[in-house]
Formats: structure tokens, C-alpha cells, sequence
């Protein structure tokens, strides 16, 4: 129990973590990763893995739609921007820098890259909103997949059949396993969630949140509509860059295919049913995402005797449960499952009185 | 502090504005009045500079800003309200204070994602500074973790007054800033408007129906009618002035 508020200071009263609750749930969820590293089993770690990347790229989504009001349906865009930055960036280096720093440097140019197409993705959201700019953004995911494709790059991006990619080597550490990648991502992961939660107690964060609540006033508070706009959209998409590195790094070939259509709406998917517009929002988002074609094939596995016939049936089935959960978040949690969790923690903070 | 010469605005053959002239005086209540439609509005959003007027200038500490955007014109100390109250709906009262303190902060991208370093220490100096020379300014301590949606008419125009006043603007504009509230509401309004004056100085322009209200509070009013300026002056010349008179009750028979 909660009893009052005893701050006594702004400091304290700033403060993200604000209650010994919200605290220990930190402390047990930092040791549940170290645990995870330590003694999880190897199909654990592999689906862990799949959450952390796919994470940072709804937390890049969560920036520019749940915070900023901006729909995007073209965020997979940024994902392969990143992964094959990264690719490209250690092919063409290989002499030039020392193997141990590549990937060192790798990250935030792919990064900046990234960032950098977010900003030309972003320049119509100063003219069109709503579902326009969702079309807008979801051409431009066709655009950087068909200029991927191309035979003219295939000597650098591999063209339709894709590429292999490289093992990072962080000043002679080589991340080799999938358990030192989940090591590596899990850091990311906790540090992106950190500096985003950051950006939104801050003026810059503040000022995306007034763009997306009503714009003509953010513009009289004298926040600036085009560069509040494409700076949202240059994290967004750096992070969804940075989610793509990892991507390249984590998985030994990257196609084109897997950073289509299919890619954004998971994204956005992850986005609504965590809660848009909240820090932890796309932790509870990815979990459900990332376990919902794990739990059909598990299912299936039991009832068909593991058939290979069934296999074909897995993609559509992952499809429509992925439809039926955005339908039915936007009729009856609206705010996702961020709320309920908040719900929850308050209850914990007035046990055993109100609920 | 605010000079206005000449403005004409049209939207398409309506006649919004047609040269209207006139000068807030520093440290002083202008108020604008005038029957609906007059354009008060109007002249708000050109002053404010979400309308670009079709002739004439709008003139700031002596500085042309005739073709600046609202948010360069909020960054130069321009601080306004609105009508239909335009808070920022998904936020706490606290958040929406901070807001105003915008263009006051500093903190790049960088700092904010870090968060410990300037930006910690730039947002606990203006904590503090906005519970003193606002929260508690506008009494509303009581209110500063509720969420907009939560709060009653007549405080969330007052935490309106609050996220301009964050501002620590050279000018404030309230638009209508007692519309639809109770006589008590009224009053307290009246008080935080005055206090404001009195307080910080600030130059403050006013477009009020409630006549009592401008008629108390206002050293000069200005007059429109259908876009026109029809009289200006002291609270007492405007009111004699046949004009008005005309404007507000109609001809005599």
C-alpha cells in the first residue's frame, strides 16, 4: 500500500519511477533479463531476441504515431534501411576499419541514415494528415523495397535473393551466439526505452505530444510545426534503424521481402494493442505480437500431430489473429494493454482497500 | 508595445477587416469589442499570425511582424487564448503549464533523450518557477495532476490563462476569457486578469462580450463593427459615442 503522497521536493516529484512498486517492478524486470542471459534455453533466448529488435522498432513507431499523431504505415522502410546500412557499411569498410570497431560505427550510421530517410519520408506530413500521410508513408515502404530490388544495387544489396550478414565484433568480442546477441539487444532495448521515456519529460518530447493533441496551439505555444514534425520523424525512424542492425546482425541473411507491408503492420499492430503514446506500451505490444505465432504453432503442433500440411495454414491464421487483436483493443481497450497494466499497478498501490 | 495600422483581411468577398488601426499600450488593458461577426476574432488570428492580412502591418516592441509565423511570433513574447478553449487534451493541467514554457527552454534533442545534465536541471528550475508564478498564482495547486478532461469549464479556461502566463509573455491576448461563466467565475477571472497586470506588467489585449466586464477592467476599448473600426477610446467615450450606441441596440426609431 501507497499511503499519501510524501514528496517533498519537485525533484522527487519528477520523478519516473515515483513509488517503491513501480520501482520493484523495475528491479524485477532487470533481473528477469539478467536471468534470461543466464539461464534461459536456446529456443527462449531465439524468441527474446525476436521481442528486443522487434521492440525498438515499435518504440521508433510509437514516436512519430502514438506521440506525435502522425500515421505511418511505412516504418519496415527504416528497419531495412538499417539492416542493409549495416551490411553495405561492413562490406565496403573491410579493409579500411579495424574489425573490432566496425560495428561500433556501423550502428549510428545506420542510424543517421535511417534518420535521414525518416526526414524525406516526413516532409509531406507538413501538408497532408490522417490517412493520407498513412498512404504517403506506406508508398514510400513500396519505393525503398523496389529501389532494394533493383538489379542496378543487387551489387551491393543483393537485389531480390538478398545477402548474407556480418557477425558484429565489438573491440574483439565477436557475438557469434545468439545468447551474446540477446545480451547486446536487451541493453539497447532497456537504453531506447530510457532515452525515449526521457524525450517525453522534456521540452522536445513535450512538443510532439502538443503537435498530436492540437497543432494550431503547439504553433501559438511557438513550437515550430516543421521542424517539431520531421525531428519526431527522424527518431522514429533512427530507432526503427538502429532495430534494423540488430536485425542484420541477429539473423545470418536479410531479404527484401521481410521488410514489406507485412513488416509496418505488425509495427503499427504492436503499437495499438501495447497502448499508443506510452513508454511501456510496445513492451506489452511486442510480447503479444512476437507470442501469438508462437502459441498458434504450439496449438497446432498438439492438435495435427505436427503435420506439414499445417504449416501452409500457419501465415494466414498469425494474419487474421494479428486483425482480430488490433478490432478488438481499439473496441474495448482503446488505450491497450499499458492501461490495464496501470490499472493493475494502482490497484497494487491501494491493497487491500479500494480497488 | 502592440500597434496595429491600416489591416485589411478578406476571405473571398467577405470583408473581414478593413483598416483597422490602433495601439495597446504597454502595461495597459486594451479591450476589443464589438456585436458578432465584427471580426474580433479575426483580428485575433491576424494579430496572432494564423491569417496574413491582405494590407496593412502589425507591429511588435516596435518591430514589424506582419509576415512572421505564430510560432516565431509566440517566441518574440506573443501569448494568447483562445475562445473555444484549446488546451491540449491528453495531458495533466501541470503538462500543459509546462507547454508554455517552450520557446523559454532550451534543451536539444540530445540533452532531452539523456535527460540527466542540463535538461534535468533546466526542467526543475522551471518546475519551480511555474508552481510559484502560475500554479499558485492561479490557485489551481489543487488540480495540477488532473487530466483535462477532467476538470470543469471554468478552471480549464483558467488554466488556459495559466499556459500563457508560463510564457512570461510581453503581451497576452485572451480571447473571451469569461465566455459562458457564472458571475462568481466572472469575478475570479476579473481578479486573475488584474493581478496579471499588476504582477508582471504584461500588456494585455481583450476581446470580451460581457460589457460589465471590459467596461471595469479595460483603460481603452476599441469598437468593430462588420470589420470596421467605429470608435475608440476610454471606457467612458466609447460608451457615449452614438455609433456604438447604434451598433449595439440599432437605430433609434
Amino acid at each position: 500500500m501507497i499511503t499519501g503522497n510524501l514528496k517533498a521536493s519537485y525533484a522527487a516529484d519528477e520523478q519516473v519511477f515515483d513509488n517503491r512498486n513501480k520501482r520493484a517492478f523495475l528491479y524485477a524486470a532487470l533481473l528477469g533479463l539478467a536471468a534470461l542471459a543466464g539461464f534461459a534455453d536456446d529456443y527462449v533466448i531465439l524468441v527474446a531476441c525476436q521481442m528486443g529488435i522487434l521492440l525498438i522498432a515499435v518504440v521508433g513507431v510509437n514516436v512519430v504515431t502514438g506521440y506525435t499523431g502522425l500515421i505511418s504505415l511505412g516504418h519496415a522502410a527504416f528497419v531495412a534501411v538499417g539492416a542493409y546500412t549495416v551490411t553495405i557499411f561492413h562490406e565496403a569498410f573491410a579493409g579500411a576499419i579495424p574489425e573490432g570497431l566496425r560495428a561500433l560505427i556501423a550502428i549510428p550510421v545506420a542510424m543517421a541514415v535511417s534518420a535521414l530517410v525518416g526526414i524525406i519520408v516526413g516532409l509531406p506530413s507538413l501538408r497532408v494528415k490522417g490517412l493520407y500521410l498513412a498512404v504517403a508513408t506506406l508508398s514510400a515502404n513500396f519505393i525503398v523495397i523496389f529501389l532494394i530490388e533493383q538489379e542496378v544495387f543487387a551489387p551491393w544489396t543483393g537485389g531480390m535473393v538478398g545477402i548474407d550478414t556480418p557477425a558484429p565484433d565489438f573491440l574483439g568480442w565477436t557475438l557469434d551466439t545468439k545468447r551474446e546477441m540477446f545480451v547486446l539487444i536487451a541493453a539497447l532495448g532497456v537504453l531506447t526505452l530510457l532515452a525515449v521515456q526521457n524525450l517525453f519529460r522534456t521540452r522536445v518530447g513535450r512538443a510532439f505530444i502538443a503537435i498530436r493533441d492540437r497543432d494550431y496551439s503547439a504553433e501559438i505555444m511557438g513550437i515550430s510545426l516543421l521542424r517539431t514534425k520531421l525531428t519526431s520523424f527522424a527518431i522514429s525512424a533512427a530507432l526503427c534503424g538502429l532495430s534494423g542492425a540488430l536485425f542484420a546482425y541477429f539473423y545470418a541473411r536479410i531479404l527484401p521481402e521481410q521488410f514489406e507491408l507485412a513488416l509496418s503492420l505488425e509495427l503499427v499492430a504492436a503499437m495499438i494493442v501495447g497502448g499508443m503514446g506510452r513508454t511501456m506500451g510496445p513492451v506489452f505490444g511486442v510480447a503479444v505480437i512476437v507470442m501469438v505465432p508462437e502459441v498458434i504453432k504450439s496449438i497446432f503442433g498438439v492438435a495435427t500431430g505436427g503435420e506439414a500440411g499445417v504449416a501452409q495454414l500457419l501465415a494466414p491464421l498469425q494474419e487474421i489473429a494479428f486483425g482480430l487483436l488490433i478490432v478488438l483493443f481499439l473496441l474495448f481497450e482503446p488505450l491497450g494493454l499499458n492501461h490495464m497494466a496501470d490499472r493493475a499497478l494502482r490497484a497494487l498501490n491501494r491493497w487491500p482497500f479500494a480497488r | 508595445m502592440l500597434s496595429v495600422s491600416d489591416l485589411h483581411l478578406s476571405f473571398g468577398g467577405i470583408k473581414a477587416l478593413q483598416g483597422v488601426s490602433f495601439e495597446a499600450a504597454p502595461g495597459e488593458i486594451t479591450g476589443v469589442i464589438g456585436p458578432n461577426g465584427a471580426g474580433k476574432t479575426s483580428l485575433f488570428n491576424a494579430i496572432s499570425g494564423f491569417y496574413t492580412p491582405d494590407r496593412g502591418r502589425v507591429a511588435f516592441d516596435g518591430r514589424d511582424i506582419t509576415g512572421l509565423s505564430p510560432d516565431r511570433r509566440a517566441g518574440l513574447g506573443m501569448a494568447r487564448t483562445f475562445q473555444n478553449i484549446a488546451l491540449f487534451r491528453g495531458m495533466t493541467v501541470l503538462d500543459n503549464i509546462k507547454l508554455g514554457g517552450h520557446t523559454r527552454l532550451s534543451a536539444n534533442v540530445w540533452q532531452a533523450l539523456a535527460y540527466f545534465g542540463p535538461a534535468r536541471r533546466e526542467e526543475l528550475a522551471f518546475r519551480a518557477e511555474i508552481e510559484e508564478r502560475v500554479i499558485d498564482f492561479l490557485e489551481i495547486d489543487h488540480i495540477r495532476k488532473a487530466p483535462i478532461t477532467a476538470l470543469p469549464y471554468g478552471l480549464q479556461k483558467r488554466v488556459e490563462l495559466g499556459r500563457a502566463l508560463a510564457m512570461q509573455p510581453k503581451v497576452l491576448m485572451l480571447d473571451e476569457p469569461v465566455a459562458g461563466m457564472n458571475r462568481e467565475e466572472t469575478a475570479d477571472m476579473a481578479r486573475f486578469i488584474l493581478d496579471v497586470q499588476e504582477e508582471f506588467g504584461t500588456t494585455i489585449l481583450l476581446v470580451e462580450h460581457d460589457m460589465g466586464l471590459v467596461m471595469d477592467i479595460c483603460a481603452h476599448i476599441v469598437v468593430l463593427n462588420f470589420g470596421q473600426q467605429i470608435a475608440a477610446g476610454t471606457p467612458a467615450e466609447v460608451a457615449r459615442d452614438d455609433e456604438v450606441i447604434e451598433a449595439y441596440l440599432g437605430a433609434a426609431a
